[in-house]
């Protein structure tokens, strides 16, 4: 038994227009020093997957910079390693084979050649808004033990924990957890298993699927394939019980980087059972916090320079918070440089933001104060 | 194929480092953690990249473990190349026996193969005990202007000092006249930094008459230098201003770690334009706790601090526990410092556990002694180590002082 990955980068891009200006959603800065893509590719690291084609469609100079040759997840490999699958487009702009993928079975039928040319088994497919550090190993031994056509990676949300969602797939799951119906999320609804786009399948079935999709025209993966096959074939949730988010806005995810603030959430995302979460190594030196510097309940990545107070924030590498300076709730993005006496409050920097000498800014928690990547204030 | 390099360096590494005791049981010199996320070896190493020099090759013989482990394919300092790069030289067995490495010009005399295969004009000799940055390029190019055989990177030392090094008298021009090896009383303060730039067929030459010579230590200091400064071979002496630190002993590694912190510290490591690399470790970013202190401290990923830290270096993945105190300290990588526990003045090695309650070492005062624990030593539960102890991991048991 072997399996291959399938990372699409930009299918959520619109959840979080904000940041997905100049890139995609697998490459949204998060926790200190990740970038989204980071999780699906160390779960599948951990889970002996080590040939994965990463699904491309525009932004993705900076996914490319990210990735390199895949050496900081293992997978610069003479057989196998990472592939990126650029879009395809024909000559011919007005036929239908000669846009970009709009959807993701456009998305899989532009990547047929990666798809027949791969020697495994099966396949993992999985987005790149998720946020969990998953044993696919189990999933894929579920997929085989069961029999079933398709594994999807279902996940148990209460009320509570779905506030931001409006866009995911909601399951029915019947006996034997066997899928009986897929539906659009609908706000009034009570506690429900959402999918993670997380699928296992068979990899000669995926061609069939695909091969008939063309032929039918189809155009929505879940309603199309899914939703029509229910009756006919075996298609099976796997039930996830471990720590789950998925970012579906800018607000949402303030709130998910806040939570990393605890630090069981911490242990189950980074380090779950002792699976590292990997991400590209930059080389910073230490981070230096000065006589002055009083910093509480906060996640902080090397090479920053500390020199105020910082409570309940969230900096990433790189980043200096001068003297007399106060941040509070805030995420600070990549070498961004707050000066002296400034005083931030909900406010979320991209990378490379200059906040100049007493500068007072302020955003809520359920609207944080979003400054683009490069600006001054 | 034929392809050359200007000049190659050769980095003696297999040194012991006694004096580091229970920091080089398990390790050599060079790979003995500094400033956080470094090892000694990452000055030399990074120096060269930056220097512009590709091909290095790395002199082993003492606990070479983790220093293998640590430089792996030379990738983290941009020296994993097609041609060049960074190579470990291990002592090897050949058609003549097997030897270990003499002394340092005899280890350098058995790898003359690897030096030649790039037909070098320059080789230039580094040691891994010392911090330091340093553009050798700029060495190099005094090397060339001066037409000399062999140029050695000088260190202004205080006078009293002197007679700890091997001291260099030179000409207003730079021509060494005279060398001495730990002069009762020095008449230069030109202290040798252990670099030197030879040119290559002089090098083998002297190697060769050296290799022949029974009676000799095969040391650079001790036979070479003299040997050649004896046959009138032009020696020049190349004046290095900056930071530099010999860090051979507990206290000297101490202080270059304390360097690292102050408003300005007297050695900085985010100075983009000439950066240190290193070998990266794996952890999550750093956690700094609800009722937590950190003041004037450098800390690494994976730090969990819960408790108060101060005057500190620290390594990655370093658990500090609610009501923990450290201060004045050197802490590597890996380490436990349970509840209530207090760390004072002293370092820490590798993979420590200090059990909760537990004491070591006494506040940084008049006459106060460093503390030292070993890797992998464990301290059990409010047991107090004296100031001034050194505990390594084989004596861990009764935990006695060495």
């Amino acid at each position: 038994m072997t399996a291959a990955g399938l990372i699409f980068s930009n299918i959520h891009d619109r959840s979080i227009p904000e940041m997905t200006q100049r890139r995609t959603m697998a490459s949204i800065p998060f926790g200190c020093r990740y970038r989204m893509i980071d999780f699906p590719l160390s779960n599948m690291v951990h889970s002996d997957i080590t040939t994965v084609g990463v699904i491309t469609h525009y932004n993705y100079q900076s996914l490319l910079d990210h990735i390199g040759t895949g050496k900081d997840w293992d997978l610069a490999r003479r057989s196998g390693g990472i592939k990126i699958l650029p879009p395809y487009v024909t000559a011919y702009e007005n036929s239908a084979a000669g846009k970009l993928y709009e959807n993701r079975l456009e998305a899989l039928m532009g990547s047929v050649n990666f798809i027949n040319r791969v020697s495994a088994d099966y396949l993992v497919l999985s987005d790149c808004d998720v946020l969990l550090n998953i044993d696919l190993r189990a999933v894929i031994d579920d997929h085989i033990a069961s029999g079933a056509y398709m594994t999807l990676v279902t996940k148990h949300l209460s009320p509570a924990d779905y506030q931001f969602d409006q866009r995911v797939n909601v399951v029915g799951i019947g006996a034997d957890n066997r899928i009986t119906e897929v539906a659009k999320f609908k706000p009034q609804d009570d506690a429900v298993d959402i999918c993670t786009n997380i699928i296992v399948i068979k990899r000669t079935d995926l061609q069939t699927l695909i091969g008939d999709a063309m032929a039918h025209g189809y155009k929505d993966f879940y309603h199309d394939i899914i939703g029509k096959n229910l009756e006919k074939r075996n298609i099976r949730a796997y039930r996830y019980e471990g720590w789950y988010a998925y970012v579906s806005s800018l607000e949402s995810y303030f709130a998910i980087s806040m939570q990393l603030l605890d630090s069981e959430v911490r242990k189950n995302l980074f380090s779950a059972d002792g699976r590292n979460i990997y991400t590209k190594t930059r080389n910073s030196a230490p981070t230096h916090y000065s006589q002055n510097a009083n910093v509480v309940n906060s996640l902080v990545a090397d090479g920053c320079v500390i020199e105020g107070t910082v409570e309940n924030s969230i900096l990433f590498r790189g980043v200096h918070v001068g003297r007399g300076t106060v941040v509070k709730n805030c995420i600070l993005l990549q070498d961004t440089y707050v000066g002296a006496n400034a005083d931030l409050h909900c406010v979320i920097t991209d990378k490379n933001v200059v906040i100049k000498d007493e500068r007072r800014l302020s955003g809520h928690a359920t609207m944080p104060f979003f400054i683009g990547k490069g600006q001054s204030v | 194929m034929f392809q050359k390099k200007e000049c190659v360096a050769m980095l003696l590494a297999g040194g012991q480092g006694s004096r580091l005791y229970a920091l080089t049981q398990k390790t050599a010199k060079p790979s003995v953690a500094f400033g956080g996320k470094y090892r000694i070896i990452d000055f030399p190493l990074s120096n060269c990249i930056n220097s512009g020099i590709d091909t290095v090759g790395v002199l082993t013989q003492y606990q070479p473990l983790r220093l293998n482990e640590y430089i792996g394919n030379g990738l983290p300092w941009d020296l994993d190349r097609t041609f060049g790069g960074v190579m470990i030289l291990p002592p090897y067995q050949g058609q003549g026996g097997a030897d270990w490495y003499k002394g340092t010009a005899n280890a350098i005399w058995q790898n003359m193969e690897f030096i030649n295969r790039y037909s070098p004009e320059y080789v230039i000799i580094l040691s891994g005990d010392h911090i330091y940055k340093m553009d050798y390029a700029k060495m190099l190019a005094y090397h060339k202007q001066k037409e000399a055989t062999c140029t050695i990177a000088v260190f202004e030392v205080p006078l009293e000092e002197a007679s700890r090094f091997g001291i260099m008298s030179a000409h207003e021009d730079g021509t060494i006249y005279k060398f001495s090896e730990k002069p009762k009383n020095p008449d230069s303060t030109k202290a040798s930094m252990g670099i030197y730039i030879f040119n290559r067929e002089a090098l083998e030459c002297y190697l060769e008459a050296d290799s022949r010579d029974e009676s000799s230590s095969n040391d650079f200091g001790k036979n070479i230098i003299p040997t050649m400064l004896a046959s009138g071979e032009r020696m020049v002496a190349y004046p290095f201003e900056g930071y530099w630190k010999d860090v051979g002993t507990i206290d000297s590694l101490w202080e270059a770690n304390m360097d690292l912190l102050g408003e300005s510290p007297t050695l900085s490591l985010l100075d983009e334009g000439w950066r240190i690399f290193s070998r990266q470790v794996i952890a999550g970013p750093q956690y700094i706790g609800k009722d937590a202190v950190v003041e004037n401290s450098s800390l690494t990923a994976g730090c969990e601090i819960l408790g108060t830290v101060r005057n500190s270096v620290l390594g990655a993945d370093i658990t500090v526990e609610e009501g923990a105190v450290i201060e004045d300290s050197v802490i590597m990588s890996h380490t436990h410092i349970g509840k209530g526990a207090r760390v004072l003045y002293s370092i820490l090695d590798e993979s420590v556990t200090v059990g909760a309650g537990a004491t070591v070492g006494k506040a940084r005062g008049e006459g106060a002694k460093i503390t030292v624990l070993g890797a992998d030593v464990v301290i059990p539960e409010g047991k107090t180590v004296p100031a001034g102890a050194m505990i390594s991991d084989f004596d861990k048991e009764g935990g006695q002082t060495k």
